[in-house]
């Protein structure tokens, strides 16, 4: 797939049949543009070959590429049944073979009993499923997901990303899901593109990304800090940063001076946002007990430093996307 | 139940009192001053039998054909994006804000039998629209389209492009996502449209009296014989006119509760 939204996203790519590609970066790095323009809902210049066909040369309908939106989109006036057979139908099957591959596919996300129900009378967990079986049930040559799992509360996310990444591996076309969930990329996808400013940042398994992000969003989504030396990017865990009032002894060579700006429980730990004068945002995770003792509320100025052996350094810019030498 | 944000100042509860006398007085004294006694009788006699007949028709007629040229006009309105397009819906909506009478001289000019179209149209086929039933329907219906038009595009605005995209990306072309999506979600503002066009059609009087003349049984419609009745007859004219209220407020009445929504 090579395509271009004119002002909003270009990116060259490829995913196989039955690969869960992950895409992920920050609001306006072109994610859903980059979905519409491979379902056809957007104008976009390019190819998208998918076995052969280019698919930006055909009407959307024409596509067979299945979209769940972010807004579900379940028509609302129909049964969750006649929603999910909509797409069938329209394809030319007879209203009862539809409805019974509907059936069919209700019954496999467990919603076997809610068919006669109107998409108001769903939860949240349940419009979702149903809105990815009414994409699923079409047969899609290509499986587009944009945030399927955005505005669900956290419970019935998790249990949802558990059933779809199951529903994703029985599906033999290809996947792209587009996601701002560092755990969806990682537990779901085989492969995550990570996009910013729209432009294609990092491609790789979910491990390299996560041990090796390349943009900031990437890190802060995994949890990690990430800088910039000339040619040379180094991570490091919030664990590892040592916070102190004054400048740390030993000189030690990756240390920043700076501000809190924000302060957050995470798990055990107090988790610290600090801008540092001149360089990038870091976080830093201390014990509540330091974080009382030493005062650590936002506006507070405070010293950041980082052992050198607790860091790991890697190229910003390797010739090879995807692959990390260990 | 008290409004913890206080009560409504008289200078807005005063000018909303006069409002709504405004329009209830005179309905309510039309009522009051109708000699109940000679109803009956003036019900069945055959100018009102023939007026009512000929309007509750003319004006179903005109409503249906309101739906077949307008709902696609509003579509086009709605969904696909033209040059020219507001300019099209502003000429559209002309016809609500002009003069009933104008419509009719501007039909005249238009369906006459030397007008600009009734001239050909004689001539191909012999049929000329004025002073027959169909130019009444005619005129009902160049009054009322634009009344169905606009707010039918609302209906469809509202119920959102988004739902045709989601319909295309399941293999719909437009024709199919028109039937089975963006129709039935705008039914209740397609009822609501067609409803206010019907009501336009049966009270129209200025376009279909000056269009159509005033013959019983071919054009006149209600409102051109209670006009006339009117002159010679007080008391008839009062019942006549009783009689076009209590079809208004059943259709309003029928309607709200299922389509037009309840305050």
């Amino acid at each position: 797939m090579d395509l271009r939204v004119p002002g909003r996203v270009e990116a060259a790519f490829e995913v196989a049949r039955g690969e869960v590609l992950a895409v992920i970066g920050p609001n306006g790095a072109g994610k859903s543009s980059l979905v519409q323009a491979l379902a056809g809902l957007v104008p976009a210049e390019g190819t998208a070959l998918l076995d052969g066909r280019d698919l930006l040369a055909l009407p959307a309908k024409d596509r067979h590429v299945g979209l769940v939106f972010q807004q579900q989109l379940l028509f609302p006036h129909l049964s969750a049944l006649a929603n999910v057979a909509f797409g069938p139908r329209a394809r030319g099957t007879g209203r009862a073979e539809a409805e019974r591959v509907a059936a069919d596919w209700l019954e496999r996300f467990g919603l076997g009993d809610l068919g006669h129900r109107r998409p108001g009378q769903l939860s949240g967990g349940q419009a979702q499923r149903v809105a990815i079986a009414r994409a699923l049930a079409t047969d899609p040559w290509l499986l587009l997901l944009d945030e399927p799992l955005t505005g669900l509360d956290v419970k019935v996310a998790m249990a949802l990303r558990i059933e779809l990444g199951r529903h994703l591996a029985a599906y033999d076309g290809a996947t792209l899901l587009v996601t701002h969930h560092a755990i969806d990329a990682l537990t779901i996808a085989d492969r995550v593109l990570v996009l910013d400013g729209g432009q294609v940042a990092q491609v790789g398994t979910p491990a390299e990304v996560s041990q090796r992000p390349r943009t900031e969003h990437v890190a802060r989504l995994v949890g990690l800090n990430v800088v910039r030396e000339a040619e040379t990017l180094v991570a490091f865990p919030p664990e590892v940063v040592a916070v102190s009032l004054a400048p740390p002894e030993g000189s030690p060579r990756l240390r920043w001076e700076g501000q809190v700006a924000d302060v957050s429980p995470h798990g055990d730990a107090v988790r610290l946002l600090v801008h540092t004068t001149g360089g990038p945002d870091l976080i830093a995770d201390v014990t509540p007990g330091a974080a009382t003792e030493l005062g650590l509320a936002p506006g507070r100025a405070v010293w950041l430093s980082a052992k050198e052996t607790a860091v790991r350094r890697y190229e910003s810019h390797p010739d090879d996307w995807g692959t990390v030498s260990p | 139940m008290r409004d913890p944000l206080g009560r409504a100042p008289a200078v807005l509860l005063v000018p909303a009192a006069l409002a709504t006398a405004l329009l209830v007085v005179p309905l309510a004294a039309m009522v009051a001053a109708t000699t109940w006694s000679g109803l009956p009788a003036q019900l069945r006699s055959e100018p009102l039998r023939e007026a009512l007949w000929l309007s509750l028709t003319t004006a179903t007629a005109a409503a249906l054909i309101c739906l077949v040229l307008g709902l696609p006009l509003a579509w086009v309105l709605a969904r696909i994006d033209f040059p020219g397009r507001s300019v099209v819906r502003a000429l559209v909506s002309v016809p609500l804000v002009l003069p009933p009478v104008v419509a009719g001289v501007a039909l005249r000019t238009a369906f006459g039998r030397r007008g600009l179209l009734g001239e050909p149209i004689l001539e191909l086929t012999g049929f000329s629209f004025p002073f027959t039933t169909w130019g009444v329907v005619l005129s009902h219906v160049f009054v009322a389209l634009p009344f169905v038009v606009i707010s039918v595009e609302g209906a469809f605005r509202a119920a959102g492009r988004e739902y045709d995209a989601a319909a295309a990306t399941l293999g719909a072309g437009r024709w199919t996502a028109f039937r089975r999506v963006s129709v039935p979600l705008a039914l209740p503002g397609i009822v609501a449209g067609l409803v206010l066009g019907w009501a336009r059609a049966l009270g129209e009087f200025g376009a279909t009296i000056t269009f159509n003349g005033n013959y019983p049984g071919t054009t006149q419609v209600m409102p051109n014989l209670i006009y006339v009745t009117r002159q010679s007859d007080q008391d008839a004219a009062l019942a006549l006119s009783l009689v076009m209220l209590l079809v208004s407020v059943a259709v309003l009445l029928l309607l709200r509760d299922r389509w037009l929504g309840t305050p």
